[in-house]
C-alpha cells in the first residue's frame, strides 16, 4: 500500500524533500544488522510505499510538490535529481508566480479554489499510479501563506474527494519569538479548519527541533537543513515498516494502517489497553537500537493556549 | 517569479536610480556565472535582442543579449537624465523609457504635481502600461524621488494616485529622500508636505531617507577606515558605500557614496524575492507583516555592515555586532532612534552565511532592550537568503515600523507652520492652477492626523499589558 505525499510551501518543499531522502538511504542502506532475508523483505515492502518504479530504475518520490512560487520548487526538483538516488515526477511540481504574501486568505480563499483542479488532477495522477492507496501524507508549516491556507483547502478537497483514506498532516509549529508577524493568526485559522478535515495531525516545534539540534546535537550554527534532517529522521522510523501480527520478515502493508488505530485517539482508555508497540529487526539507518515515540497527550494544550492566547490580543485590541 | 518597476522621478530619483541598476548589474553579473538570462535577472531586467526594430526583441530564456532595465526614467529638465544616457548605462535604458522636459519644476510641487502631472499624463500611463506589459507578473512599482524639491515632490506622487488606479493589484513601495534641517531649498517644507499626503493615502510603504543621516554614516565610515581603528581585516572602499572598480571611471561624485548606501537598500530588500534562501521573504509579505493599519506604512531601515571585512570566517561576536548595530541609531537611515520608541513590527532580512541559529539569538539578546506595541509582543518578522551582497560575507537589513518617525514629521510640520504662519514664498504656488489655500490645509492636516496616530500609540508605552478577555483552553 502507498502514501501519497503533498509538499505545500516552502516548509513543506523542504521538509520533503528531506523526507524521502532518509527514507530512501535508510531503505538502501546495505548493513540491516539482520539477517539478508529480512532486510530483503523490508526493502520490498518500503520500496512501493513511498517511491514508485522508474524504466531506467531510479525511483520516483510519490510526491507533489505545491508553491505559489517557483524557487523553492525547483530548487527542491533539482537537488532530488542531482543527487542520483532518487527524484521527483516530472510533472509531479504545480507552481505559481506570486507567493501568497504570508496571507492564510490567500491561500484558502483565493489559490485554493482558483488551482483547485489543477491540485486535484496532479494527486489523481499520483494516486492512480498506486496499486492501493493507504492515505495522504500533507507536510505544512502554520506560519506562513501558501503551506497554511492553501494546505487546509487541500486538506478539505481530500476529505470530499477521497474520504475513505486516511489523511495525516504534518504541521509545523513556528518558533515562539516569531518568524512571521501574522503566525498567530495564520497558525489559528489552519488548526480551526484542519480539525475537522485531517484525520491525523503530526506536530512538530520548530523550538523543541531546534533545542534537540543545539543540545543533544551539539550543532554550532544551526541551519533549517539540520533542523528538516532531524526531522526527517524522526518521521522515517516512524513510517519506514514494522511487523505485522505474523511477525518477523512479514512487514505490515499499510504504513498509515497504525495510525487508524483508535487507541491512539481514546482518551479514556487505561495505559495499558491505549500503548501499542510496533516492532521490526531490521536496524533504521545503522543505528543499534532506536525507538519513535509516537503518542497523543496534552503536551499541545500549553503552547496552543499561548497561540490562541496571542492571536486574540492582537485581533482584540 | 515576478517582476518589479523602478520609477525614478526628479533629479534625486534618477541619481540614486543610476546608482541601483549599476549595482543592481554588478550583484547579477557576481551570482550569474554563465551568463543564462534567469528568473532572478528578469525581476529588474529585460532580455533584448537589440538587432530587432519594435517591439518584438524581447528574449524569455538562454543567453543574455542586452538587458534593458525595468525602469522609466521621468525628469522636468534634461541634466541628469541626459548624463545618464552618455555615461556607462546608457545601453541600459531604453530611450523609449524617458520622459523629459526642459524647463524643470522650479522646486515647486505645484508645478510637478499639477501643471507637469496633466501634461504629462497620458505620455507616462503609456510608458508604465509598456512596461507593465513587458512583464509576465508584475508585482511592484518601486518610486525613487524626494520630497523637497519640484520634479521628485510633484510629478513623483502624482504618479503614485494614477498607479494606484490603472494598477490596483501592484504594490507601490516608495523610497523618498527627506530634507534635512539645512536643506537649501527654501520651500522644502511646503513640498514635503504636500508630498506627504499623497503618500499617506496612496502609497502601500515608504521607506523615508535622510540626506544627513546618509552623509553622518558615510563620514563616520571615512574616520574609521582612516583612523586604521578596524585594522587591516577592512578593505578601506567598501561596494555599499562606493563603485569602485566599476564602470564608472571618473571622479566619484559627492553623493554618490550616499546614493550607493540608498540602492544597497533596494537590492537587499529585493534579494530574498530574487534570490533563494532557507526562509524566503517576498515583497508582499513586507506589507503583510509590517503594515498593521494601512496608513502607518513608514518603515524606518538600517543596513549593516557598512563596511567589508576582508575575513571571511566571520566570528560569531562580530556577527552579533553586526545585529547590534542594526538598531542602533547611528546606523539608521533616517534621523531616527528606534531602541527607544516603540515597534509596531519589525523585520530582520539576513544574506549570507547566517543560519536560523544566529538569527534566533540574536533576538533573544536583543528583545528585551526594545520595546514592542502591546498587541504584537514578539512581532518579528525574519528571513534568510543565501546570496550575500557582492564583497560581502553576509549583511542585515533591519525594517522597522517604529513611532520613531514621529519627530521627523513633527520637525517638517514645524518648518512648514514658520514659512506658512508668514505666507511666505505661497504665490509661487497660488499662482498655479488648481493650486488654493485648502490644499495647504488640507495637507497640514493630513500630516497632523499622522502624528496624532503614533502620538496615541506613543501613549500606550507605559501601560501594561491588557488582557481581553476570552474563551479559554481546559487545561
Amino acid at each position: 500500500m502507498s502514501v501519497v505525499t503533498v509538499q505545500l510551501g516552502q516548509c513543506g518543499n523542504q521538509i520533503g524533500f528531506e523526507v524521502f531522502d532518509a527514507l530512501y538511504t535508510d531503505s538502501h542502506c546495505p548493513q540491516g544488522l539482520c539477517s539478508k532475508r529480512e532486510n530483503e523483505a523490508y526493502q520490498a515492502s518500503c520500496k512501493e510505499r513511498f517511491f514508485s518504479e522508474e524504466e531506467n530504475g531510479v525511483p520516483i518520490a510519490r510526491a507533489i510538490l505545491v508553491d505559489m512560487e517557483p524557487k523553492v520548487t525547483s530548487q527542491t526538483l533539482s537537488k532530488a535529481a542531482q543527487s542520483g538516488r532518487w527524484k521527483y515526477g516530472q510533472h509531479s511540481c504545480f507552481c505559481q508566480k506570486q507567493g501568497s504574501g504570508n496571507n492564510w486568505a490567500y491561500g484558502y480563499s483565493v489559490d485554493g479554489p482558483r488551482h483547485e483542479e489543477s491540485i486535484m488532477n496532479l494527486i489523481q495522477k499520483e494516486v492512480e499510479k498506486c496499486d492501493s492507496l493507504s492515505g495522504f501524507f500533507i507536510i505544512m508549516s502554520m506560519a506562513g501563506g501558501t503551506g497554511s491556507g492553501l494546505g487546509a483547502f487541500v486538506t478539505q478537497n481530500l476529505q470530499d474527494q477521497y474520504s475513505n483514506s486516511l489523511k495525516m498532516n504534518h504541521i509545523i509549529w513556528p518558533y515562539r519569538t516569531g518568524e512571521v508577524i501574522v503566525q498567530n493568526y495564520n497558525s489559528i485559522l489552519t488548526l480551526s479548519h484542519l480539525y475537522r478535515s485531517s484525520d491525523a495531525l503530526l506536530v512538530h516545534e520548530n523550538d523543541a527541533l531546534h533545542k534537540i539540534c543545539a543540545k543533544l546535537m551539539n550543532i554550532k550554527q544551526i541551519s533549517f537543513s539540520d533542523i528538516n534532517q532531524v526531522l526527517a529522521h524522526q518521521l522515517g522510523s516512524v513510517f519506514q515498516p514494522t511487523y505485522s501480527v505474523e511477525g518477523s520478515c512479514h512487514y505490515r502493508r499499510n504504513p498509515l494502517g497504525g495510525f487508524k488505530d483508535q487507541a491512539l485517539y481514546t482518551s479514556w482508555l487505561k495505559p495499558i489497553n491505549a500503548f501499542n508497540v510496533w516492532k521490526t529487526q531490521r536496524a533504521f539507518r545503522k543505528y543499534e537500537k532506536s525507538a519513535a515515540l509516537v503518542s497523543n497527550s496534552q503536551f499541545l494544550l500549553k503552547p496552543l493556549d499561548t497561540i490562541v492566547g496571542k492571536a486574540w490580543n492582537m485581533f482584540a485590541s | 517569479m515576478t517582476q518589479s518597476v523602478v520609477v525614478q522621478v526628479g533629479q534625486c530619483g534618477n541619481q540614486i536610480g543610476c546608482c541601483f541598476w549599476d549595482l543592481a548589474l554588478r550583484e547579477h553579473a557576481a551570482v550569474n556565472q554563465k551568463g543564462i538570462y534567469d528568473e532572478a535577472l528578469s525581476s529588474f531586467f529585460r532580455n533584448v535582442d537589440t538587432r530587432v526594430v519594435g517591439d518584438g526583441g524581447s528574449i524569455s530564456k538562454g543567453k543574455i543579449c542586452t538587458l534593458k532595465a525595468r525602469a522609466v526614467l521621468i525628469d522636468m529638465e534634461e541634466g541628469v537624465v541626459n548624463e545618464i544616457l552618455q555615461g556607462p548605462l546608457r545601453d541600459v535604458f531604453d530611450s523609449k523609457q524617458l520622459i523629459t522636459d526642459i524647463s524643470g519644476s522650479g522646486n515647486n510641487w505645484a508645478v510637478g504635481h499639477k501643471v507637469f502631472g496633466n501634461l504629462y499624463q497620458e505620455q507616462i500611463l503609456e510608458k508604465l502600461r509598456k512596461s507593465a506589459e513587458h512583464c509576465d507578473c508584475l508585482q511592484c512599482f518601486f518610486i525613487i524621488h524626494s520630497m523637497g524639491g519640484g520634479t521628485g515632490s510633484g510629478l513623483g506622487t502624482f504618479l503614485l494616485k494614477m498607479l494606484k488606479d490603472e494598477f490596483p493589484e501592484v504594490y507601490r513601495f516608495v523610497t523618498s529622500v527627506y530634507p534635512s534641517g539645512e536643506d537649501d531649498v527654501i520651500t522644502s517644507p511646503y513640498n514635503s508636505i504636500l508630498a506627504m499626503k499623497e503618500l499617506n493615502e496612496h502609497a502601500d510603504c515608504v521607506l523615508p531617507i535622510d540626506n544627513q543621516s546618509l552623509f553622518d554614516i558615510i563620514s563616520k565610515i571615512d574616520l574609521m577606515v582612516n583612523s586604521g581603528k578596524l585594522g587591516t581585516t577592512i578593505k578601506p572602499k567598501s561596494l555599499v558605500t562606493s563603485s569602485a572598480g566599476a564602470v564608472k571611471k571618473r571622479h566619484q561624485k559627492p553623493f554618490d557614496a550616499m546614493n550607493n548606501i540608498v540602492a544597497n537598500l533596494l537590492l537587499n530588500l529585493t534579494s530574498s524575492a530574487r534570490f533563494e534562501g532557507s526562509l524566503n521573504m517576498d515583497l508582499n509579505e513586507i506589507s503583510m507583516n509590517l503594515v498593521p493599519f494601512p496608513q502607518l506604512h513608514y518603515l524606518v531601515s538600517s543596513l549593516t555592515p557598512l563596511y567589508t571585512l576582508a575575513d571571511v570566517n566571520i566570528p560569531t561576536r562580530r556577527l552579533d555586532q553586526m545585529f547590534s548595530d542594526a538598531f542602533s541609531k547611528d546606523h539608521q537611515l533616517i534621523r531616527a532612534d528606534p531602541k527607544h520608541s516603540l515597534y509596531l513590527a519589525c523585520a530582520l532580512m539576513v544574506r549570507g552565511n547566517v543560519q536560523v541559529s544566529d538569527l534566533r539569538r540574536n533576538i533573544e539578546r536583543l528583545k528585551p532592550s526594545l520595546q514592542f506595541v502591546s498587541w504584537n509582543q514578539e512581532g518579528w518578522k525574519t528571513s534568510l537568503c543565501s546570496v550575500p551582497p557582492v564583497g560581502h560575507s553576509h549583511s542585515l537589513l533591519a525594517l522597522a515600523n517604529n513611532t520613531c518617525v514621529k519627530p521627523t514629521f513633527m520637525e517638517l510640520r514645524e518648518r512648514f507652520m514658520r514659512l506658512y504662519k508668514k505666507k511666505a514664498h505661497l504665490h509661487h504656488y497660488l499662482q498655479i492652477e488648481g493650486m488654493e489655500e485648502s490644499c495647504f490645509m488640507e495637507a497640514l492636516s493630513s500630516l497632523s492626523g499622522l502624528i496624532e496616530e503614533y502620538n496615541q500609540l506613543d501613549a500606550t508605552k507605559s501601560m501594561p499589558v491588557e488582557d481581553f478577555p476570552r474563551l479559554s483552553v481546559a487545561m
